[in-house]
């Protein structure tokens, strides 16, 4: 991302909530600022940025937003002059220049507003990117590997839904907080996710994602930084990308932890997340994303992947499967038994889980890397194969049916 | 992942295409047309088409660098594809949920296949 780029991306939010202040019309106002942002691009290469970026941008879109209340009046004009002659003439005030909001920071009101619950997480995602990330439509559209007019669809709907359920562009009320906050932080998680998972193979612009999920996760810190699953996330976040530059070979494979080249790693990045777990361990109350970023941590600092502190591992697992009910948090847990223990225990730990559908390829995966421990090596093959044959990821089939080779 | 692709592939044969009437033929398309319209308003269609008739299908193979092309499909079945839905859903009964609106499921059958990505966890 160029710092051009960053600039116009950090006013998006401010821009969006300043128009939405002043005339409501969230719909409309997000359209009228990516027309703004749109005209950044094209005018301030060759013209230079002005002087106040985000007064800019306030002017250009709300000009915009003037026109496209205009005919959107217009238009309901005249589909009442169709039904009903005498229409009251519907006035839209060409709007005085709107101030900047100046200190105040909304992002968190827009944040909550594109996560609202009546969306699904795809279209929270979507519009999240573009409203609160700054980032078009196209953009998305490449990330998602779905086709532009799909996209505006879903953000479009998006927009239409939120409108249906009669939000506001007001905080929760205090009641709803903290399980808005949980939709909000889970889809900082999941575009962290998508742009992580994707960045091995030729999905180039989705390893963009795990930035722009990064920076804004750092944003929302900054709006709250005594939430300790904020920090948790960040931490999370950071402490995983920490290991993107080792995770995948030239070629796109998937290497995995145990023989990926840690001095790859990025040092700044372990050091704080590091830093940022361990400080909201200390003074807040525990959460899952915390638990995760300090599992993260134990990974990350162990020098070899032998010195991993794999007892550690197990019993912050104990205590994630106390807060979360999470399918591939059982599976994990199950590896680390493996670890620490010996991979009998951590077969046992699976045993339980075959009887749960929410499992996917991966508890034939685990169940294979245990048995391969346990050095009961033609069913261990088996289980490659079959974990192979279920999984949907190129990377991960080619990864496991080269384990299934390496045992015959 | 938060959505997977789905390809919905339609299977149809020459009978049961036959023995339809203008009525059903008819109710096929709006069928088609409805569920279209649906999945372009949601955001979810990737793409869609019908396919022409077998009897236009060419079979190409390649053995020791000849190419070689026959007239008709290669597989020898009754049943041949007519269409598919590229689909994005949050799970796969979604995607079940709209072929089972197709009429054709009715008729013959609606397979439902996730589409390989390149998104991947290092184990």
């Amino acid at each position: 991302m160029s710092e051009f780029e960053l600039l116009l991306r950090e006013q998006a939010p401010q821009v969006l909530s300043a128009l939405v202040r002043h005339y409501g019309h969230f719909d409309l106002a997000e359209e009228a600022v990516q027309e703004a942002l749109l005209a950044a691009t094209q005018q301030w290469p060759s013209e230079g940025v002005p002087d106040n970026p985000r007064g800019w941008l306030i002017r250009v879109g709300s000009r915009r937003l003037t026109d496209l209340l205009r005919s959107e009046s217009a238009r309901r004009r005249r589909e009442e002059n169709a039904a009903q002659l005498s229409a009251p003439e519907e006035f839209v005030a060409s709007g005085p220049e709107i101030d900047d909001p100046g200190g105040r920071d909304d992002t968190l009101t827009l944040l909550f507003l594109c996560c609202h619950p009546a969306l699904s997480p795809a279209s929270q995602i979507a519009l999240t990117l573009r409203a609160v990330g700054g980032l078009t439509t196209a953009q998305i559209a490449a990330a998602f590997l779905v086709p532009e007019a799909t996209m505006a669809q879903r953000i479009s709907r998006a927009k239409r839904s939120i409108k249906q359920a009669g939000s506001t562009f007001e905080m929760p009320p205090e009641a709803e907080r903290d399980e808005r906050m949980v939709a909000v932080l889970h889809v900082l998680y999941l575009i962290f996710n998508e742009g992580y998972t994707a960045s091995s193979g030729t999905s180039l612009h989705s390893a963009e994602l795990t930035t722009e999920a990064i920076r804004l996760a750092r944003g929302v810190r900054k709006l709250l930084p005594d939430d300790g699953e904020v920090a948790g996330l960040l931490a999370l976040m950071l402490l995983t990308d920490a290991r993107r530059p080792a995770r995948t070979g030239d070629d796109g494979t998937l290497i995995p932890l145990a023989e990926q080249d840690r001095s790859r790693w990025n040092r700044a990045a372990i050091v704080e997340g590091e830093a940022m777990v361990s400080d909201a361990l200390s003074r807040s109350q525990l959460g899952p994303y915390q638990v995760q970023a300090a599992i993260a941590a134990v990974h990350d600092t162990a020098e070899r992947a032998e010195d991993t502190d794999w007892r550690q591992i197990v019993a912050l697992y104990d205590v994630l499967e106390q807060l979360v009910d999470n399918p591939m948090v059982k599976l994990n847990h199950a590896v680390a038994v493996g670890m620490a223990v010996g991979p009998k225990e951590g077969l046992a730990v699976l045993e339980p889980l075959e009887s749960d559908d929410r499992m996917n390829h991966r508890l034939e995966a685990v169940r294979a890397h245990l048995l391969e421990m346990a050095g009961e090596l033609a069913a261990a093959r088996e289980s490659y194969l079959l974990a192979a044959r279920r999984t949907t990821s190129t990377p991960e089939r080619n990864y496991l049916q080269s384990k299934a080779d390496r045992l015959t | 992942m938060v959505t997977v692709k789905y390809m919905l592939l339609i299977y149809s044969n020459a009978e049961s295409w036959e023995s339809l009437s203008a009525e059903q033929r008819d109710g096929l398309s709006r069928a088609h047309e409805s569920l279209t319209r649906e999945l372009l308003e949601q955001g979810l269609l990737v793409s869609s088409a019908g396919l022409a008739d077998p009897i236009t299908t060419r079979t190409v193979q390649v053995r020791d660098e000849t190419t070689t092309t026959t007239d008709g499909p290669y597989a020898e079945a009754k049943e041949h594809l007519a269409g598919f839905y590229l689909v994005e859903c949050e799970d796969i009964d979604q995607a079940i949920g709209y072929a089972a609106r197709m009429p054709d499921a009715e008729y013959v059958a609606v397979e439902v296949r996730p589409v390989m990505d390149m998104s991947g966890l290092e184990m």
